[in-house]
């Protein structure tokens, strides 16, 4: 007798469970919401491989790797690490796999966390490969295992694409233990006796004469997935158990993912084509299915993907994008005003003039210094991607570009050599931090000093990953799992570029408005290195401040420190600030700023 | 009730994640399909956190719709009110009086914090108001306050306390477990 369980689990816990229960051994990612969850899973079950890597095209590789030693692997990323991923990926394509490879990536409509809200199913299209989307989390666990033997069947990788609301929301996932066993696919990469890897240099050798070959045996492979998915039972259509035929329904809805979650809540009654897999996509049943309903829609977050799609078909969409928005999140709400063409009589929107709590550094942030400093300086700094992207904020607006992984320091090397053309002599200021440094800030800085380039690059290495929750890094010398690993030397890395290098202390304000005035005016690139550990990941804390009200003359400068532990309190009537010491760390900043000398530790 | 949309409002570090999973897997328990969705990445300590849990027979979106919402848990006042758009009619409302300042100043302008939130939200019907740090506190520590609300909001809920006790005993050990039962329980016994 099987023993039902169930549990409640996100969509990457429920995507890491899935892999595990697989047969799953080697996992690679590079930390990004929404999908840092589901290596963060896998750390904790036993037996499998679990990676964090410097950058998501190495964690891709490594998965490939993973995948030709015999064993399932997977990488997982946020969508944006696709992109980092695509150079291995497109030509992975064409190798094919010798154990099963899944990419996990994570799409983020409605941008939680995320710089752009790119749409990872064109990815799929381009690579030719298939592209399952689960709707919940036990579609996320099953989807897994789908993808994993779908990989081996067709010797394809494939990309499972999840979005913020399938990885983060939680949902009953039911497993059936005992009975599910791991489907057996004996590692055509060994050789039968000795366990050496064979060699298929056609197969693995991307030279120009094999990839041709290769590219042919793609397209036919496209072909026969597509027919796969005209036959597979996670493209199906819902409704049809109603005595109701099909046919005689009025809305016909084509969806997918969350989408479907939406559309089904907003149109109970409708006939609907609920895709698990989005790429390639049914063609015969799509176009019997529009044969069958009145009119017919396309509800899909982001872009038209499946929409343009059909249309190409030659089949007719009613309603798709012209009515539902190319951006943000959809709700069910939003799917039943757009299709339905009626709107709600008074909207229910939330009550003006309540205050926002934006996103704030910790106090007790390293990087708050930092940003103080650099609102005085003169000059454009680029930011990158990571907590100090605050920067770019009020109170400092101490970041003035922010686009992608690493990209600080290539854009203020392409500055610098902008300025010295102009004849404009000022440095520009590239602000990165540990993690992303070594994701890909190293090129760039080997690019600045090979090129010639001259501006103030600043790494905040604050021991961690810590806008995705403080995972580590080959700079915190421990793994994924925790364990001891070899730790990179930050510094003596960016000396071996051939660059100066400086250590810089951001808790002392006069000493680093100082180092930036002299470095500002000297001759060549610089590196500042900060080495100050993040405080929330660490739980570093002094001890509280306060305010001597008598002293404090109201005139606010201490709010520049941006800091949420400083409330403005009248006192007799007049305007004076105080430290809410529940939140104050004790880290002085805000002190500094003080002109009239207000600000006091608290005695015990 | 046959289920239940439930918003959970607050501020990071308040312990809500853990209500509306604990709630979450009650319902689960006794039978029901469950949702929930949180919000998670750049909310760092500090920001407005929103957990929606939905429960019934079969859930679609993870997510409740405005106006829709029959219980709403509010953990501060202002993020109750930046919320009670999604009460439906005669939605109930449970809320900690203790107020969260947002930061002082946001962008070059220095904050008003708004006057009588409390007034507001006890305007409407079905609203009870609670000093859930002080109850906390009582109960052996100020962090107990998310058990304190749980307990309060347990009347409003179709799942019976036993299931949500369950829960917390599952959920924690030794001193924590007996503070935090007491102040679950502290919460339940109150009368409006």
């Amino acid at each position: 007798m099987n023993k039902v369980k169930k549990e409640i689990l996100s969509g990457n816990e429920a995507i890491a469970r899935g892999f595990a229960d697989a047969g799953g051994r080697f996992a690679a990612s590079y930390p990004g919401t929404p999908a840092t969850e589901a290596l963060e899973e896998l750390c904790r079950l036993p037996g499998i491989h679990a990676e964090w890597s410097i950058n998501e095209k190495a964690a891709l590789e490594a998965a490939i790797g993973g995948s030709l030693s015999g064993l399932r692997s997977m990488a997982s990323m946020k969508h944006v690490g696709v992109n980092v991923a695509a150079d291995p990926l497109m030509t992975a394509s064409y190798t094919g796999v010798n154990a099963g490879l899944v990419l996990m990536a994570a799409d983020d409509p409605g941008m939680f966390s995320s710089q752009n809200e790119q749409d990872t199913r064109h990815f799929a299209r381009m690579a030719k490969i298939p592209c399952l989307e689960p709707s919940d989390s036990q579609e996320a666990m099953d989807f897994t295992r789908l993808a994993l033997e779908l990989s081996e069947q067709f010797d394809t990788p494939v990309i499972l694409r999840t979005t913020t609301r399938i990885s983060h929301s939680r949902s009953v996932v039911t497993f059936l233990s005992g009975e599910r066993k791991v489907t057996k696919r004996k590692p055509d990469f060994l050789a039968a006796d000795s366990g050496v890897l064979q060699i298929n240099i056609p197969k693995y050798v991307m030279l120009p004469g094999y990839a041709g070959k290769r590219h042919v045996v793609i397209e036919k492979r496209l072909a026969k997935l597509q027919e796969w998915a005209e036959s597979t039972e996670i493209n199906k259509i819902i409704g049809s158990e109603s005595p109701k035929p099909v046919h005689r329904r009025r809305l016909g809805i084509i969806t997918s993912g969350v989408s479907f979650q939406y559309a089904r809540e907003a149109f109970p009654e409708a006939a609907m084509l609920k895709l698990g897999m989005t790429w390639p996509l049914p063609e015969r049943m799509i176009k019997e299915f529009a044969k069958g309903v009145k009119s017919l829609a396309v509800v899909e977050e982001l872009d038209p993907f499946i929409e343009d799609a059909v249309r190409a078909m030659g089949v007719r969409v009613d309603w798709g994008k012209n009515v539902l928005p190319l951006t943000g999140e959809f709700t069910a709400g939003m799917v039943f005003e757009a299709i339905s063409r009626r709107r709600e009589s008074s909207p229910k929107t939330p009550a003006a003039g309540i205050p926002e709590r934006p996103p704030n550094l910790c106090p007790g942030c390293s990087h708050r210094g930092l940003f103080v400093a650099l609102s005085k300086l003169k000059t454009f700094v680029s930011g990158d991607i990571g907590c100090y992207t605050l920067g770019a904020l009020e109170p400092f607006s101490a970041i003035h570009s922010v686009l992608c992984m690493g990209a600080s320091v290539t854009i203020a090397h392409g500055i610098s050599a902008g300025l010295k053309l102009r004849g404009i002599k000022r440095k520009p200021v590239a602000v990165i931090g540990d993690s992303t440094f070594l994701h890909s800030g190293i090129t760039g800085l080997i690019n600045l000093a090979y090129n010639g380039g001259d501006a103030i690059v600043v790494i905040m290495n604050n021991d961690t990953t810590g806008m995705t929750g403080g995972q580590e890094h080959p700079g915190t010398g421990r793994n994924a799992g925790g364990e001891k690993a070899p730790r990179m030397d930050i510094m003596g890395l960016c000396r071996a570029c051939g660059l100066r290098v400086r250590e810089i202390d951001t808790f002392d304000l006069k000493g680093l408005e100082a180092l930036f005035r002299e470095e500002m005016a000297a001759p060549g690139p610089v590196v500042l290195v900060s080495n100050q550990p993040c405080a929330l990941r660490y739980r570093l804390a002094g001890r509280p401040l306060e305010i001597d009200a008598e002293k404090c003359t109201g005139c606010l400068k201490c709010l520049k420190a941006g800091c949420i532990g400083l409330k403005i309190a009248p006192v007799d009537g007049r305007r004076r600030v105080s430290v809410d010491r529940l939140v104050c760390n004790g880290c002085g900043i805000c002190a500094q700023l003080c002109k009239a000398g207000a600000f006091r530790e608290i005695l015990a | 009730m046959t289920g239940g949309d439930i918003v959970i409002a607050g501020v990071g570090g308040q312990g809500i994640l853990l209500v509306g999973r604990a709630i979450a897997e009650a319902a689960m328990a006794e039978g029901f399909d469950v949702k929930q969705s949180e919000a998670h990445g750049m909310a760092r300590r500090g920001g407005s956190v929103v957990s929606h849990v939905r429960f019934g027979g079969k859930v679609f979106s993870p997510t409740i719709e405005p106006g829709a919402c029959d219980l709403l848990i509010g953990f501060e006042p202002t993020e109750a009110l930046r919320n009670i758009h999604f009460l439906k009619e005669g939605g109930k409302l449970v809320c900690n009086t203790r107020k969260i300042s947002a930061p002082a100043v946001s962008g070059s302008i220095v904050v008003k914090q708004p006057p009588d939130i409390e007034t507001a939200l006890n305007a409407r019907p079905g609203t009870l108001l609670i000093d859930g740090y002080c109850m906390a506190a009582k109960a052996g520590s100020p962090r107990a306050v998310n058990l304190v609300l749980l307990g309060a909001a347990a009347r409003f809920l179709p799942i019976p306390s036993s299931r949500l006790e369950a829960i917390i005993k599952k959920s924690f050990s030794g001193k924590t477990l007996e503070i935090n039962l007491i102040a679950f329980r502290m919460g339940r016994g109150l009368r409006k």
